[in-house]
């Protein structure tokens, strides 16, 4: 048992935290065909053996079904091996408890997903949503404590970063995290889009959700796919998504104008916090993208990922400037 | 003694004639235009199922409507009557998958009636149920496999039947717990039969444009009653 750099084991960490991302989009793109419920057994599927399925079968809505119920057993793989390499071969006792965290994490996340299946509960998928963001945070943060800049950053670590700029991070990264859990509450709605125009809502700044108001949406909806009928409550739930990301992208606008202000230009944290900006300005685009191309399945599940790399983006620039310098 | 019988006989086949049940007609027409349909386009995201569409892909059948106005699917029954199903008794209707759409696309049934569903594609499908009031199914159908058997033991208007495989199917069956409804035709027309004499709520709905209602009184000869809906 060591405490240096293990370039294997921190590329295998790199490759489960891949897998996961993936894992994500194919999870995002069940979601945006409404596919969950295509396989309606688990663990089996259609009666076979989950890696036995032959492959004509693998379609319409049970190709993505299927594929994200095998890359979830490779995510589930990789993730035991990972916590066992931690546990036989790193030093640090913090992290082999992160690694145990993590493989019980999937297995619970494993279950969930089967027993949304199981018990035909629509529900359940908020928090299999949940779930699998808070996861991709956990396996990229096992990248990163298992890389070589976490073994050598003593020279990082003089850096300081005001605590006021790592509580402002925090915040907006906890506000992004609670925006997912709405995302993912419209997501499994099943409903389509409550409200299809933007940057106004039906027709208006804020939308008329009186029940005469959403019969007539309902009346003029032609939906393609099995969509249930639109109610207010997801009107409101998507005014809220809506004036919840107008402020997480000020937030993040603030976290780099302040990463620079008080860091400089060329500091790591200043470049992410840049980065972050880039991803909420392309996840602003893919949001209106995905109601102007009506709930498109590939958009949509573009800003599932890009939801997810934002969360990503801010808990791992928290991270790093938590192994820094606090300065009050 | 015989003359006794004679009164006897009569006065009963008065009170029959007196009791006898009648139909409820009518028909549904739509004022103004309903919304353009659109083309199923995911149905190329299969081939077993774009295979059977050579000749251009089918649309959404939301608003089946005549060159009159004449509106179909459209949901008629006797509001406010429980209990009364005979649906344990009366003959299963059918559901089929074919084309990868179901058919028909709205369908009433009574509760403890059985909906047979059968598949005639060459492909699989799921059964999935999406009640609100009864409990969920979620079956698969292979291609020739055997058919699939449903009942629902409360009332429930419009319960969705979707497949996930192709997330472009679904139908909707109204579960009533009485037998008096009907569902209008391609001719607008729908036609209730057998209710008892008396004054009933009719009432009338669409899965997209909502319920009317209307005070009726049937009468030996029945009773007549028409609906109109508009889109706003």
């Amino acid at each position: 048992m060591n405490n240096k750099y293990n370039p294997a084991l921190f590329w295998f960490a790199v490759l489960n935290a891949v897998a996961t991302f993936l894992l994500i989009g194919l999870g995002g793109l069940v979601t945006s065909h409404e596919a969950g419920m295509s396989v309606p057994d688990w663990p089996t599927s259609y009666g076979y053996n989950m890696f036995a399925l032959p492959i004509k079968f693998w379609t319409g809505g049970a190709f993505f079904e299927h594929t994200h119920r095998l890359l979830a057993s490779v995510v589930g793989l990789l993730t035991t091996i990972l916590a066992v390499w931690l546990w036989a071969k790193d030093a640090r006792k913090w992290l082999t408890w992160l690694g145990i965290a993590a493989f019980l994490l999937v297995v619970a996340q494993g279950i969930l997903g089967g027993l949304r299946v199981k018990w035909q509960l629509d529900w359940l998928g908020v928090p299999h949503g949940a779930v699998a963001q808070a996861f991709l945070v956990l396996t990229c943060a096992l990248a990163l404590f298992t890389s070589r800049w976490w073994h050598n950053s003593a020279a990082e670590k003089q850096i300081p970063v005001r605590i006021g700029l790592r509580g402002h991070v925090l915040a907006v990264t906890i506000i992004i995290f609670i925006q997912l859990l709405i995302a993912a509450t419209m997501r499994h709605q099943h409903a389509g889009l409550a409200i299809s125009d933007f940057p106004l809502a039906h027709g208006k700044i804020w939308p008329d959700t009186s029940p005469e108001a959403i019969a007539r949406y309902n009346a003029q909806r032609v939906e393609i796919n099995n969509a249930n009928p639109i109610t207010a409550f997801q009107v409101n739930l998507q005014m809220i998504h809506r004036l919840v990301a107008y402020f997480i992208f000020l937030g993040v606008a603030m976290a780099a104008i302040l990463s620079r202000k008080r860091l400089g230009g060329g500091d790591f944290l200043t470049k992410l916090a840049f980065l972050w900006f880039g991803l909420l300005t392309l996840q602003i685009l893919l949001g209106a993208a995905t109601i102007w191309m009506n709930k498109a399945a590939d958009i949509a599940t573009g800003h599932v990922m890009v939801g997810a790399l934002a969360l990503l983006v801010g808990a791992l620039w928290w991270l790093v400037a938590a192994r820094r310098t606090a300065l009050t | 003694m015989k003359k006794s019988l004679l009164i006897l006989t009569l006065a009963a086949f008065g009170t029959l004639q007196l009791s006898r049940a009648a139909d409820i007609t009518g028909s549904i027409t739509l004022k103004g235009s309903a919304p353009a349909e659109k083309e199923l386009t995911p149905i190329k995201d299969d081939p077993n199922c774009s295979a059977m569409y050579p000749n251009g892909l089918p649309k959404t059948k939301f608003y089946v409507v005549g060159a009159g106005g004449e509106l179909a699917d459209v949901v008629v029954s006797l509001k406010g009557i429980t209990g009364k199903s005979t649906g344990a008794s009366a003959a299963p209707l059918i559901m089929d998958q074919k084309g990868c759409l179901y058919y028909p696309q709205i369908l009433a049934v009574q509760t403890g009636q059985k909906i047979i569903v059968k598949n005639s594609d060459p492909c699989v499908h799921n059964v999935h149920t999406v009640p609100k009031e009864n409990a969920s199914q979620n079956m698969v159908q292979m291609p020739g496999g055997a058919d699939l058997t449903f009942t629902f033991d409360k009332p429930e208007p419009f319960l969705k039947f979707q497949c996930d495989v192709h997330p472009w199917m679904f139908a909707w069956v109204s579960v009533m717990d009485h037998p008096y409804f009907a569902v209008s035709g391609a001719d607008g027309k729908f036609t209730i039969k057998d209710v008892p004499p008396g004054k009933y709520t009719l009432e009338a709905t669409h899965r997209k444009l909502g319920t009317q209602t209307a005070e009726i009184e049937v009468k030996d000869s029945g009773a007549t009653q028409s609906f109109a809906f508009e889109v706003k």
